[in-house]
């Protein structure tokens, strides 16, 4: 099923992201406006250092710009109280990170059911909403494991069931492919289109590797010294 | 997140450090013990001192006098007054006082010298007539041999002392027979209100030793050093000391009383008692002053022995302060995981909140257990004291639901106060800085 582009998911306007480090003024993200809509996939490529992260958590509602605007779901972001944005990230957004961020004394299930616990939601249908996203990732079987027993890839996976299982509309991943190899990633990366295919979801993901970004993703968004370089959709993108 | 949520989750954080949150929580269970300990002490004490005073009748009993006038007495107004009738203390007077709403019983207190013929030889001594009622007084607790049958019944109980100089193997005077020589009040019969004074003798059983003596506070038996029943001591109408103030008064055409011993419902009950006796014309005196002043010393004790004992728990609150400090370093990426996750602030600072409650809880629990342990080791060592100087066991320390409660209770408060802190640290953490922690 090939996504439909919908009206504006997130978007940025004029947003910096400062940082005082000693004496030194660190213009990590500097002025940097843009639209996303829904059911894209957008690449965020840059190297290291070039404010792809700070960015991508700043879309989140991890952190909150020095200056300018980020509208998602009709809200400022930066003008939320501190209460308001974790609601948005509990609502509003799902996050993979290059780590994967398991919590290692819990089980695959567990971990999943987290965002399902902070949300409130009832104890029957975590059970069903934990069940579906694992047998998205193709790891009903392991459920009852510690993410200590599985390897990189099926991690991943689950950080994505976690990411899933709260039914977000954006996204975020932050280099979700960095820790494995290149068939692994190619997998995590696949998963990733087929969520967005068939969820619709918008799916923003930071990047260092050019070839990944351009295989995979609708937009590439080039980023370096906190600037957004280059915007652009990818010819024949899937 | 739901509370249940929350424990759930704070329990399964306080398991993966096992070791450290299980010191943590003994900590905070040998400051609650110490805490418990010391105020079962307290309570124990307190009630050993209650039970021994309300057993000895002398918080919920009026003793009753004479009118203290003895004819016309004070100054010039009262002297210029009409002189009124003087009440007397007899047996029309003890019926009525009986009479009385929430009065148990009326009984008086005879005490007379007598000469005690045992073996064939004279011993001198004092006599003192008692209620059955006196049995709960707690005198007789532990005695050797039995307490009296009736009220009727020609028993004697000997105090210890005086069971020596009758002789030294004291056990074996149980059950064995003495007799008493006295002086017997009898009236005259020419209407005088005189009375002859002529020798008897009585024959009683002795039926047991006493360890102590028994005390009935004001004008009590406490000098009496062979006791035999109320019933048994009114029917000698042997001759006491008020009998000549009787003779005084212009003769008594019947026997008063020295004094009699009003037991009444409740020390509730005390003061108005002692009102309407006074208001029929008697003396009126009662302890109950001296109970209050009792309470007031515990009361005392307990809030310095609490205070004494919060010290072991101040300490371990430190450690519950460290313990949840070095968790927040160790879960920092946990915390930035949660905040990814959607965990408001306020979600994290309960979560620790939760976590140093559960430990608390729990070494408010164990505490408690530890404490009464102490309390009741304590008690097998004092009786095993006791024992050894052939006293009887005593109960000193008590572990009632209130002070069950108010450990745990204070366990888990003073742990939420100490968990401020680091709850408050935890949730503030920049979640962005705290997924870089490695």
């Amino acid at each position: 099923m090939t996504p439909t582009i919908g009206p504006l998911a997130i978007q940025l306007d004029r947003v910096s992201r400062h940082y005082t480090l000693g004496a030194t003024a660190i213009r990590a993200v500097d002025d940097v406006s843009l639209s996303i809509a829904g059911g894209e996939f957008v690449a965020l490529l840059g190297s290291s250092g070039s404010g792809k992260s700070t960015l991508l958590n700043l879309m989140a509602g991890l952190d909150r710009p020095t200056s300018g605007a980020i509208q998602a779901g009709g809200k400022n972001l930066a003008e939320l109280s501190s209460l308001d944005l974790a609601r948005y990230r509990r609502n509003t957004i799902g996050m993979v990170f290059q780590s994967f961020n398991l919590l290692p004394r819990m089980t695959l299930a567990e971990n999943v059911e987290l965002p399902l616990r902070l949300a409130e939601v009832d104890r029957a249908e975590r059970a069903t909403r934990v069940a579906e996203a694992l047998e998205r990732v193709k790891l009903e079987k392991r459920a009852g494991h510690r993410p200590a027993e599985l390897s990189g890839g099926e991690q991943q996976r689950t950080a994505i069931a976690r990411a899933l299982v709260n039914r977000p509309k954006i996204l975020f991943a932050d280099e979700p492919t960095g820790n494995l190899d290149s068939a692994t990633g190619e997998s995590i990366m696949n998963l990733l289109l087929e969520i967005r295919s068939s969820l619709g979801m918008t799916i923003v993901m930071v990047t260092h590797e050019r070839p990944l970004a351009e295989k995979f993703a609708s937009r590439l968004a080039v980023m370096g010294d906190g600037k957004l370089l280059r915007d652009g959709a990818i010819a024949g993108a899937k | 997140m739901k509370l249940r949520d929350m424990a759930e989750l704070a329990v399964r954080n306080l398991r993966e450090s096992i070791l450290r949150n299980s010191l943590t929580t003994l900590g905070v269970a040998v400051g609650v013990a110490s805490l418990v300990a010391m105020l079962s002490l307290g309570v124990g004490l307190q009630q050993l001192a209650s039970s021994r005073l309300t057993k000895s009748g002398l918080f919920d009993t009026v003793f009753v006098s004479p009118s203290p006038r003895l004819g016309v007495r004070g100054g010039a107004a009262a002297a210029s007054s009409p002189p009124t009738p003087v009440r007397l203390l007899d047996e029309d007077a003890r019926q009525e006082i009986s009479k009385l709403p929430n009065v148990i019983e009326v009984f008086p207190q005879i005490r007379f010298p007598t000469e005690v013929r045992f073996d064939d030889k004279p011993f001198p001594t004092v006599v003192a007539g008692m209620p059955l009622s006196s049995k709960l007084s707690g005198a007789f607790d532990g005695m050797n041999g039995n307490f009296f049958s009736s009220e009727s019944a020609d028993e004697a109980i000997l105090q210890i002392e005086f069971a020596k100089e009758l002789s030294a193997d004291t056990k074996s005077l149980v059950g064995k027979s003495l007799s008493i020589r006295y002086a017997e009040r009898q009236q005259l019969e020419d209407g005088s209100g005189g009375f002859s004074i002529v020798p008897k003798d009585k024959k009683l059983h002795i039926i047991g030793i006493v360890e102590t003596e028994p005390a009935s506070g004001f004008g009590g038996f406490g000098n009496g050093r062979l006791l035999i029943p109320i019933g048994v001591a009114q029917s000698l109408r042997a001759a006491q000391v008020n009998d000549l103030r009787d003779v005084v008064r212009g003769g008594a055409s019947k026997p008063t009383y020295a004094s009699l011993t009003v037991r009444v419902k409740s020390t509730a009950n005390v003061d108005e008692i002692e009102a309407s006796v006074k208001k029929m014309g008697f003396g009126a005196f009662s302890l109950l002053d001296a109970s209050k002043s009792l309470k007031i010393f515990f009361r005392v004790l307990d809030l310095l022995l609490g205070l004494f004992a919060s010290l072991a728990l101040a300490v371990a609150t430190l450690g519950i302060v460290n313990t949840l400090v070095m968790a927040i370093l160790e879960r920092r990426r946990e915390i930035g995981v949660l905040k990814a996750l959607g965990a408001a602030d306020g979600d994290i600072k309960r979560l620790f909140f939760v976590e140093a409650g559960v430990m608390g809880f729990a070494g408010g629990i164990a505490g408690v257990i530890l404490g009464w342990l102490i309390g009741r080791a304590l008690t097998l060592a004092t009786n095993i004291y006791l024992k050894r100087q052939e006293l009887p066991g005593v109960e000193i320390s008590s572990v009632p639901l209130w002070l069950v409660l108010f450990g745990i209770g204070f366990a888990v408060v003073v742990s939420l106060v100490a968990g401020l802190y680091p709850a408050s640290r935890a949730a503030k953490l920049d979640p962005v800085q705290a997924l870089r922690y490695e």
